[in-house]
């Protein structure tokens, strides 16, 4: 009857047995302990214990979908759903599909560079390219696993993963994918589509969540600042989203207009001069100063003034976020692909050696993608950021001698009259590249053939298999690379008591020590003068002592003189 | 031929001079000037090493509103006293003087040697020819290096959007920390000079109550007397 649930006891069984396998040869282990959790596969990257909705109060909506007729019935898979959502939304599925959510296409207009998750590298699982069986889990479609997915049908978008209000709505990947990989789906409930298609609303934090606070293939992993701690946050953790007070959902400021939402990480705008609109306006931006104002400081205190003089040059994110991750789930910043593969009696495993802040134990070891190192509480890497970012794609050539490939390199200086100093959540990444005509690989990673890395672990056959099948050169060599991506910080505003204090940068070994190029006070000096300088202090000093001293001495003779 | 008697009779009573009186050469509001300015360019100095790094006593927030407020008072009493300095005619007071190498060399042997000052305080000549040239410097050079560049710190907001704003901010500081250097130089000198007095402390109490004593010419004292223009004691 229900296609989801058959699948998901089909899987379970194929699970259990699978993890059995795993288990066995290394009960001895310690590292081993927390991978006898049912729950937590190696695929499984979304383990949300917290099923509840976020309360989303907007008022009482003009409608009550429980009462539509046509939600009333009983609905064997998403597809119906839509197609009973989009018989009143009209027009819903049209300005949808112009969405990224959607096409995950981006065509860049100044850098003219074709972007979007469909064809880009990234630091992390390298390509959601040719293994859309499972990372277009986070498409916002229904069964993306390959070239032959229809993107004209509308009844392929997945309404209910934004707009489901009971927390039960949940996607798994849209093939089965290998043996080694296929425990994804156990544990779950199977969806009551009827419940959830007449419970739709407005999205909170956790529909965003569900794939945001994933991205990267795991709770943090990629942004730093945006994870499951975000579902519910205190005050002090995100002074916006606070649950107890403002507990803004992630539309109060990624506005949107007709399925399209403001707060591009392709084409950032790192610097919002337009600041407040007239009310009403600006359903545009997502930046801090479309609520806050270019000068959202204190005019009357002096302090407020140099704050507020700080906000041509610094962007409000730089003070106000002073570290990420720090919700108590950790963030990924390390991440070496070349340690990958190894096996135990012939079996994937992993190991989990990092306990983040709140119990969960993270993977540092994972067959099927290397070693990883995390961090929590950190302090992000700064840089001048005019908004732009420049990415090497698949057909970007590089240097690898020249030091780390930027992925998404930023682009900005101190002296363009338009960067501010941003915040990043910088990602290393050792991962595999075309060793022959220097550029980055397509990975055959999920797949349910012989060639697919998640199951032979073979970068060999993976990256022959994954250019190949992209139609993309190869040279049939391969050898790994260090990279980075950056991914600038706007989340987790901590509470204005908490926001950074000067001299966490003017100082000598303050935050942004590293920045060069220009003179920051408090942080730096000019070598030669400050020796005159202090010569210039110390001289004058010694000579009045000396002075002094000479005074002394002759006063003494001469009143002897005198008294003689 | 009565005229001419009279200006040489004059002339002889000047010259018959000797006595000394106990006169305010420092007028309330210059040493108001004086001692404000001397805490405020205390104040400045500290904060600023703060600000510089040369020192981290004081939290670089509080450094700041310090060394802002500090700085807009030093204007202002900088200001007033300019105002002071023309309409009272005290600016003449810095002019150049003869007889500044005789100073140094004073200061450099004839001090030790228990020579007496080649420079004769009055009423109207209250510096040396020394002081006049630092004071002047100070004044002219040292000063102004400091408000000007402090002025365009102060509103570097209001010229940080254009492209020469990062190097203009260098010159700017640079301009800023090396004249402030110099003034550290200066008060330290200064303040040393001040104990170069009869007794370490006479200048500094001299420049606390107003009053020192100086010889005083017939005609300056007639005019005091008359007009009590200018407050005159027998006794310290």
């Amino acid at each position: 009857m229900h296609k989801q649930h058959l699948l998901a006891a089909k899987s379970s069984i194929r699970a259990g047995v699978c993890a059995l396998m795993l288990l066995l040869p290394h009960t001895t282990q310690a590292a081993e302990d927390h991978s006898s959790q049912a729950v937590d596969s190696d695929m499984n990257f979304r383990i949300v214990e917290d099923t509840g909705p976020s309360i989303r109060d907007d008022g009482e909506s003009t409608a009550d979908h429980s009462k539509f007729e046509i939600l009333q019935k009983n609905f064997n898979n998403g597809p119906e759903v839509t197609e009973a959502c989009l018989s009143c939304h009209t027009e819903a599925g049209r300005h949808f599909m112009q969405s990224i959510h959607w096409t995950w296409e981006y065509d860049h207009p100044s850098s003219g560079q074709k972007l979007g998750k469909k064809t880009l590298i990234n630091t992390f699982c390298t390509n959601a390219k040719g293994n859309e069986g499972m990372c277009a889990q986070c498409h916002a479609g229904y069964g993306w696993k390959d070239e032959n997915f229809d993107f004209s049908k509308q009844e392929n978008i997945d309404c209910l993963v934004c707009h489901d209000r009971t927390g039960s709505y949940y996607k798994t990947p849209n093939s089965t994918g290998n043996k080694a990989c296929s425990i994804m789906f156990e544990g779950k409930k199977p969806i009551d589509w009827s419940k959830v298609a007449q419970s739709v609303g407005k999205p909170g934090r956790e529909n965003c969540g569900s794939c945001h606070f994933y991205g990267g293939g795991g709770d943090g992993v990629k942004h730093g600042d945006l994870d499951s701690s975000l579902k519910r946050p205190s005050r002090e953790l995100d002074v916006h989203m606070d649950a107890e007070g403002l507990n803004f959902a992630c539309t109060t400021c990624h506005v949107t207009r007709q399925h399209i939402w403001a707060g591009s990480r392709y084409n950032v705008i790192a610097h919002d001069t337009e600041g407040l609109g007239l009310p009403g306006e600006r359903r545009d931006v997502a930046t801090c100063e479309s609520c806050h104002s270019e000068a959202p400081h204190n005019y009357s205190s002096l302090v407020g003034i140099k704050l507020n003089g700080h906000t041509d040059k610094i962007a409000c994110q730089t003070c106000h976020i002073p570290t990420i991750a720090r919700g108590g789930v950790a963030t990924m910043v390390d991440w070496d692909w070349r340690t990958a593969g190894k096996t135990k009696d012939g079996a994937g495993f992993k190991e989990k050696n990092y306990t983040q802040a709140n119990g969960a134990h993270r993977a540092t070891y994972k067959s099927i993608k290397g070693s990883f190192e995390y961090a929590e509480n950190l302090a992000p890497h700064y840089d001048w950021f005019d908004g732009q970012m420049n990415y090497t794609t698949i057909e970007t050539k590089f240097d690898p001698s020249q030091g780390p490939v930027e992925i998404n390199g930023y682009q900005g200086s101190h002296n363009d009259g338009k960067s501010r100093i941003w915040p990043f959540k910088r990602m290393h990444t050792i991962q595999p590249y075309d060793k022959g005509n220097n550029t980055m690989v397509y990975m055959h990673l999920w797949g349910e053939d012989d060639d697919a890395y998640w199951g032979n672990y073979d970068f060999g056959r993976a990256i022959k298999v994954g250019m190949k099948k992209n139609n993309v050169p190869y040279s049939g060599e391969f050898d790994f690379v260090e990279t980075y991506s950056f991914w600038p910080i706007t989340h987790m505003v901590a509470p204005k008591e908490d926001a950074m204090g000067c001299a966490d940068c003017h100082s000598r070994e303050g935050r942004l020590a590293d920045l060069n190029g220009f003179y920051m006070p408090g942080r730096d000096s000019f070598g030669w003068l400050d020796i005159l300088g202090y010569l210039a202090l110390g001289g004058a000093l010694l000579g009045v002592l000396l002075h002094a001293l000479l005074r002394k001495i002759f006063s003494k003779k001469l009143s002897q003189g005198g008294a003689q | 031929m009565s005229s001419q008697t009279n200006n040489s009779s004059h002339n002889t009573k000047i010259k018959t001079r000797g006595e000394k009186h106990y006169v305010m050469i420092y007028t309330r509001y210059e040493r108001f000037w004086h001692w404000s300015q001397a805490i405020l360019i205390f104040t400045l100095f500290y904060t600023g090493l703060g600000l510089h790094g040369t020192h981290s006593l004081l939290d670089f927030q509080t450094a700041v509103v310090i060394h802002t407020y500090g700085a807009l008072a030093l204007i202002v009493l900088w200001i007033f006293t300019t105002f002071w300095n023309f309409t009272t005619g005290q600016w003449r007071q810095y002019l150049f003087k003869e007889g500044v190498l005789k100073v140094i060399r004073f200061y450099a042997y004839g001090i030790l040697a228990g020579e007496p000052h080649p420079y004769k305080k009055g009423l109207q000549r209250k510096q040396n020819a020394l002081q006049s040239m630092a004071y002047m410097a100070f004044m002219v050079l040292i000063g102004p290096a400091l408000w000007a560049s402090g002025i365009i710190y102060l509103v570097y907001d209001l010229w940080s959007g254009h492209s020469w704003s990062a190097d203009g901010l260098t010159l700017i500081a640079f301009i800023h920390t090396a004249a402030a250097f110099l003034m550290g130089t200066f008060v330290i000198i200064h303040i040393y000079m001040t104990t170069t007095g009869k007794t370490p402390t006479h200048y500094i109490k001299t420049m606390m109550t107003g009053y020192d004593n100086i010889e005083l010419t017939e005609a300056e004292i007639a005019y005091i007397e008359e007009t009590h223009a200018i407050a005159m004691k027998d006794e310290p």
